[in-house]
């Protein structure tokens, strides 16, 4: 890395000065100037001086102590042989892929169970918030009483008590359930079948993608043509037929294949289809049903925020209950569902790095075996500080503009 | 939103610098001011390190703190026992949380080297094995291909299996958990086919943790590696890298030279052999000594205070390893068959 002989002059020192003068500067220029916003610029670009000062001292800190103690810095170590297996890995991985494909394979193993989770997470709690405000005592009772018992747990404890329930509670491999011939569960996972790749699998999995374009597409019109014309279309219907229906015709078309790959027991283990591992099941139950409670009450939150005109209004107009709920009350909810919710995202796939007290490889638990095979923590350790960094900001991205693209617009 | 978004990516990447520690002093001078030597042990490793109801430490890793303690404080009771993962102990080491690491650990190149520590002996000659219920009907790790293995993350033992199975082509499916309990938990609740670690821990394991007193288990005859554990240290300190590992060495000269925890301090009193009387520090007819203890830093009486702390090494074994079913094999003395050797201790 960088030269030490020199000792403290070597490389740092000047940046610190630099970022002095510029600290000082800016300063200077905030006491001076008068234009109020150059003036709060200037306040900024001070303290951002200021820690890079800081930063660029403590690093200097940072690698001299290493270089003191001898442990070994930089990031050579990611091109290195990993020499360890991963259990589960949405690309190819072996033994003699480098510890910089471990991590990235790690962290699609976190997007997975994050991106999985989310949406899972999202159906319940909206499901149970709208439950907690119907009518039916009983029903309510329960969706509260759902919401307090699971938020009161701890996240980690969650993860433990679904996977001691998965690996203790489901029968092993060999007396596995089979509810339907092809699909087993058992405390080494579930497995089902997959199609064999064929032609007319392909065609219908690009058909399926076509056929969602062209139901949004039909959905667009109509809505459309409603606001024109006030004629309801029979959307919902043509959407079903145009997603079912079109990749089912290129299925025929491609040649109609049947050849399924069905797990048989061989072995060891199942051979054949595919599997969900009890660790991704662990961590995906416990974090959506977790995260779940929690946007349950954003959700009621948000519905009680709609005023009960609106829902009266929609009643004198003779609309039904379940219109009410998707046309008025929901679209405004939203609002004030979003920001709190777009929290809960963040904190789910921060969770998801306990995920290593059950085994599950995500990108804190492979980057942990990578820091102790190879000693390097304050690598591994940014790295895994920077990767979250960056999946949090660009969820924020993504909920902030969803999140203004459905403000109320003036007409 | 984006420029908040930088100014804490900023402040983040400060927060990553600040890793800095105190500055690793002399140890010996850090320990004797703390009067308490802190120890890396095993969470619970039955005949390693393992705490009692009373919280009092048993086995050859915590006998091994004593014994320093022994020699660096002049007490073998002012140990501090800090207990620790597989994950965490280097780390515990490297910032200056313990003095010594006693944990079960193998010596490896990458270690020593990339990880700043020295490894300064082998108290323990190991090698990996598995660990198989009966009724899986198994009876050589060559027929473990497609199997599922538990392994504890952070050790040898994960590097080491994926060796074989590669070497072996065969394939395998590792469930790879932090914590000990939990790797033992979902193993004996069937989650894995094999459990494998060092052939000690599963002495242990089969001996302590199984369900049934281990009665349904059994270990595959396949030894896979070489892991000599011993104890370890910071680099840069040489002067505490030598106390320690003189003080397990007179341990095995002690057993070479018939000394032991009961006769250790007669001994020291009246011996005429100069080789005992210069590891004890006794001096001679001109009331010279050997001058052992002024090389090392310490008194001259320290290596009859270390043998006076648990015995010497074969009364260590009996008593901690014995019990779990290991004879002494590679671990005997050389003079017996064994690789256990202390250079002359002059
Ligand atoms: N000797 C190996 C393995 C040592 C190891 O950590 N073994 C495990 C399994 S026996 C253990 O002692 N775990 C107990 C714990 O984490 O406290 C190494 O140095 O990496």
């Amino acid at each position: 890395m960088l030269p030490l002989t020199t000792g403290y002059f070597a490389g740092y020192q000047p940046m610190q000065v630099l970022f002095g003068l510029f600290a000082a500067a800016a300063l200077t220029g905030a006491i001076l100037i008068k234009d109020r916003n150059l003036k709060g610029m200037l306040w900024e670009a001070l303290a951002v001086s200021l820690i890079l000062m800081l930063g660029t001292y403590l690093a200097h800190n940072t690698i001299v102590n290493l270089a003191n103690r001898k442990i070994a810095t930089g990031f050579d170590f990611l091109d290195r042989e990993a020499r360890f297996e991963i259990s589960e890995s949405l690309i190819p991985y072996s033994a003699a892929s480098t510890y910089g494909r471990a991590m990235l394979v790690g962290f699609l193993n976190t997007l997975k169970v994050s991106i999985l989770g989310i949406i899972l997470a999202t159906i319940l709690g909206v499901g149970i918030g709208i439950l907690s405000l119907t009518r039916n005592w009983l029903v309510r009772q329960l969706a509260g009483g759902y919401v307090h018992f699971l938020r009161n747990i701890p996240v980690l404890l969650h993860i433990f008590l679904w996977y001691t329930a998965i690996t203790n509670l489901l029968p092993p491999l060999r007396q596995a359930l089979s509810p339907v011939p092809g699909i087993y569960l058992s405390q080494r996972g579930f497995f089902y079948p997959v199609p064999e790749p064929a032609t007319g699998w392909t065609a219908a999995l690009y058909g399926l993608i076509a056929g969602v374009v062209l139901a949004v597409a039909a959905t667009r019109v109509a809505r459309l043509r409603q606001d024109r014309t006030g004629e309801i279309l029979p959307t919902g219907l043509v959407a079903i037929l145009l997603v079912i229906g079109v990749p089912l015709i290129a299925w025929l078309v491609g040649g109609a294949p049947t050849a399924f790959s069905v797990p048989a027991l061989k072995g060891f283990n199942f051979e054949g289809g595919t599997s969900i591992s009890p660790e991704f099941f662990a961590v995906f139950g416990a974090l959506s049903v977790y995260t779940s409670a929690y946007i349950a009450e954003n959700t009621r939150a948000g519905i009680l925020a709609v005023s009960r005109g609106q829902i009266e209004a929609g009643r004198t107009l003779g609309l039904s209950e379940g219109v009410i709920l998707r046309q008025i009350i929901l679209p405004q909810a939203l609002r004030v569902i979003l920001p709190p919710t777009t929290n809960q995202y963040l904190n789910l796939t921060k969770n998801s790095s306990l995920s290593v007290a059950v085994g599950y490889p995500d990108l804190v638990s492979i980057s942990n075996t990578t820091l102790n095979q190879t000693g390097q923590a304050v690598e591994c350790i940014s790295i895994i500080m920077l990767v979250y960094l960056a999946t949090s900001l660009a969820t924020s991205a993504l909920m902030n503009w969803y999140n203004r693209s459905i403000k109320v617009v003036e007409r | 939103m984006f420029r908040s978004g930088a100014i804490w990516a900023v402040a983040a990447l400060a927060v990553v610098g600040s890793v800095s520690a105190a500055y690793a002093g002399p140890t010996l001078d850090a320990v004797k001011k703390a009067d308490v030597l802190k120890c890396g042990v095993n969470t619970g490793l039955g005949g390693f390190s393992i705490a009692d109801s009373t919280g009092k430490w048993t086995g050859l890793d915590a006998d091994v703190c004593r014994a320093i303690a022994a020699v660096a404080l002049g007490d073998a009771n002012k140990v501090k026992f800090v207990p620790l993962s597989a994950q965490q102990r280097f780390t515990a080491l490297q910032n200056g949380e313990i003095d010594v690491l006693s944990r079960n650990s193998t010596w490896t190149l990458q270690r020593d080297t990339k990880l700043g520590l020295n490894f300064t002996n082998v108290t323990f000659y190991d090698g990996q094995g598995f660990m198989v219920p009966k009724k899986l009907n198994v009876k050589s790790a060559k027929e473990l291909n497609g199997a599922t293995i538990c392994v504890q993350t952070g050790t040898t033992t994960e590097l080491n299996l994926a060796d074989y199975f590669r070497a072996n082509s065969m394939q395998f499916k590792p469930v790879v958990i932090e914590q000990q309990q939990e790797v033992l938990g979902a193993f004996f609740a069937g989650r894995c086919d094999v459990y494998t670690t060092d052939r000690s821990g599963l002495a242990s394991t089969l001996k302590n943790d199984a369900p049934n007193g281990g009665a349904d288990y059994m270990v595959l005859p396949e030894i896979i590696s070489k892991e000599p554990l011993g104890p370890a240290v910071r680099q840069g300190d040489e002067q505490w890298t030598d106390i320690v590992k003189y003080s397990v060495y007179a341990l095995i000269q002690a057993e070479e030279s018939g000394i032991t925890q009961a006769n250790v301090e007669d001994l020291a009193k009246t011996s005429k052999d100069p080789a005992v009387q210069g590891l004890l520090g006794t001096p001679n007819a001109e009331g010279k000594t050997s001058g052992n203890g002024e090389a090392l830093g310490v008194d001259e009486a320290w290596a009859v205070r270390a043998i006076k702390a648990a015995g010497n090494y074969s009364e260590i074994y009996d008593r901690n390893i014995k019990p779990l079913g290991l004879e002494r094999g590679i671990n005997a003395l050389w003079s017996q068959g064994g690789l256990m050797y202390s250079p002359p201790l002059r």
